[in-house]
């Protein structure tokens, strides 16, 4: 599988990253021989064995169903959560006009 | 008596304790190293006031004899550990002025236990690189020189580069660095010191800037094997905010250290003697494998089967895990924002990212959206998974076989800045020995070994059992002890 200048520009949107016409351009030899060099994954026989998504064999935990049970990362930390905003007004977050 | 920043942490903490010197003269001695080391770049920011008051704070404790485990000792941290007010910036423009209202739980640790702070450690964007040079504060210089006479800049390595060359330099006793592929280990290699990355899970990630979650993990560097133990010590534990914390106890690692390797048999993997590693480090690894014996280890020859598929599963995965963690910069909540005359919110994400993330963090982002994408997530990402679970298998059953296994730490001694930045691959074989321990989550360490023909340090690699960090420093503790390595870099800074 390779990948394009149309694909590029595709995944530069996913990844809601602005990229000119010459960054999209020096990405795709970029990408491609990335791409190519993992390929070689192919030729590891994987039919039965489960994907690993954690090295940690232990169940997840859940918090207390508790408002506020960490003083720390509960609630009641509004000015906190705001004090690094780029922008931040009445208490939110602002940011530009969503609907027109 | 020999300048205090020049002395061990154990050293210190011992001397401290004894009354041949007050934690005001310790943390001053540092303060002025760190002050007239700025041309190695290894601090983006400085706090020489909180390594001042946290002395002062030791010295009353010591008079009422109140000490706590690192009262007295000043350390780096790394850059991306969220420090209460101080910027915390991932060596990325687009986290540039924030200030954390919280504490990562590590560095939270190490204070509790005493430790003051010197400053903010340099690092690789989002601890993406092997060399520091994709820091948006520009690279880190090693404190050591090549012996050519050439005098090349040369990379401390990544991504804790200005942990390490802070280590080296003597900027710091101690310093905490993390590792996602090999971020502790090949930096402490690069720059002759010793570095430990534990069990996946036994430091706390809360507070730590993400880059890939299933992989990253805290661990110290410092000097010597005995003050790697007594940091790790500090900064492990049980953390209820991270679900991938560990739930077990801390074991008094310092207190168990021991070189005698009598019965511990120690395995050589055969697929780690790699076409194209100079001989100089192969050489060292024979040196290594002599010591261990000597030490009264049995050596065994192993097999890791899927060596050679570790480092492509680690370029699908961590990246991957890094496009979605990094979704979160997104010009709303913290960091730079950009907005296009007029655009939309849409058009502010994509202006933020674009203006606020290096090239190299951009890439990463692409490939891994790219193998999440619809069509190639199977193809790719799951792919990866599998592969990755044969892996951690492979370490399982070496591990019926041995008690520790040896390799080298990284394949070349440091490279010159700017040396390896044109080839995105090049760079990324940096950590070919380092990559398949994170991604079986096991503890694994780099103590120096000896010097090249350059002169610079080369570093020997301990990887254990999950959980087996005493294993890991006592095997550590052996080599340290038979390669007497003292060098240290020559100040031209």
């Amino acid at each position: 599988m390779s990948v394009d200048t149309a694909t590029v520009r595709h995944i530069a949107k996913l990844a809601r990253i602005a990229m000119s016409d010459a960054e999209v351009e020096a990405l795709v030899p970029e990408l491609n021989n990335i791409l190519g060099w993992v390929e070689q994954l192919g030729e590891v026989d994987t039919s039965g064995v489960e994907p690993l998504a954690t090295v940690v064999d232990q169940k997840l935990r859940l918090r207390d169903d508790v408002i506020d049970a960490d003083p720390l990362t509960g609630g009641n930390v509004r000015d906190k959560v705001l004090l690094n905003a780029p922008e931040a007004q009445h208490g939110f977050f602002a940011v530009p006009k969503v609907i027109e | 008596m020999a300048e205090l920043n020049s002395l061990t942490l154990t050293q210190l903490r011992d001397g401290f304790r004894a009354g041949d010197f007050s934690a005001r003269e310790i943390a001053e001695s540092f303060n002025a190293a760190v002050a007239a080391a700025r041309a190695l770049n290894a601090y983006t920011v400085e706090t020489p006031d909180d390594a001042l008051a946290c002395a002062d704070a030791a010295d009353t404790a010591r008079q009422s004899r109140a000490l706590k485990p690192l009262s007295g000792i000043p350390l780096g941290i790394k850059d991306l550990f969220a420090t209460v007010g101080v910027d915390t910036t991932s060596g990325s423009k687009i986290l540039g002025g924030f200030k954390p209202a919280y504490e990562s739980t590590v560095s939270a640790k190490l204070r509790d236990a005493g430790a003051g702070m010197l400053g903010k450690l340099n690092m690789d964007e989002f601890a993406m690189g092997s060399s520091n040079e994709t820091s948006t504060y520009g690279p880190v210089i090693s404190p050591w020189k090549g012996s050519d006479g050439g005098n090349a800049a040369l990379t401390p390595g990544g991504s804790s580069g200005g942990s390490a060359a802070a280590v080296a330099a003597g900027l710091a006793p101690g310093v905490t660095g993390t590792d996602t592929g090999g971020s502790i280990r090949q930096p402490a290699a690069f720059t002759g010191i010793t570095g430990i990355k534990p069990t996946y899970g036994r430091c706390s990630r809360w507070g730590i800037v993400s880059f890939a979650s299933s992989l990253d993990q805290a661990g110290p560097m410092a000097r010597t094997v005995r003050d790697c133990a007594i940091l790790l010590e500090a900064m492990s534990g049980f953390d209820p905010k991270d679900s991938t914390s560990l739930d077990a106890p801390v074991p008094a690692w310092e207190q168990g250290l021991s070189s005698d390797l009598k019965g511990k048999r120690v395995g050589i993997p055969r697929e780690y003697r790699i076409d194209g590693v100079p001989d100089e480090i192969n050489a060292l690894w024979d040196q290594g494998i002599a010591w261990l014996k000597d030490a009264g280890a049995e050596v065994v020859e192993i097999s890791l089967p899927h060596t050679k598929y570790a480092l492509p599963t680690y370029y699908i995965i961590a990246p991957a895990e890094a496009s979605s963690n990094l979704a979160r910069y997104d010009g709303v909540r913290y960091g730079l924002r950009e907005v296009p005359e007029g655009g939309n919110l849409d058009a502010m994400y994509a202006a933020t990212r674009a203006a606020g993330f290096g090239a190299e963090v951009k890439r990463r982002i692409m490939i891994g959206t790219y193998v999440l994408s619809a069509g190639f997530y199977d193809a790719y990402f799951t792919k990866a998974q599998r592969v990755r679970a044969l892996i951690k298998q492979d370490f399982a059953r070496a591990f019926e076989q041995c008690d520790i296994i040896l390799t080298p730490t990284a394949p070349s001694a440091a490279f010159g800045i700017g040396e390896k930045m044109s080839d995105p691959l090049a760079m990324y074989l940096n950590d070919v020995f380092a990559v398949p321990a994170s991604l079986a989550g096991l503890p694994a360490m780099s103590v120096p070994g000896g010097l090249d023909a350059q002169g610079l340090p080369l570093g020997l690699h301990l990887i254990g059992r999950e959980m087996d960090e005493q294993g890991v420093l006592n095997a550590g503790l052996a080599i340290e002890e038979r390669a007497g390595f003292t060098a240290r870099p020559g100040k031209w800074w």
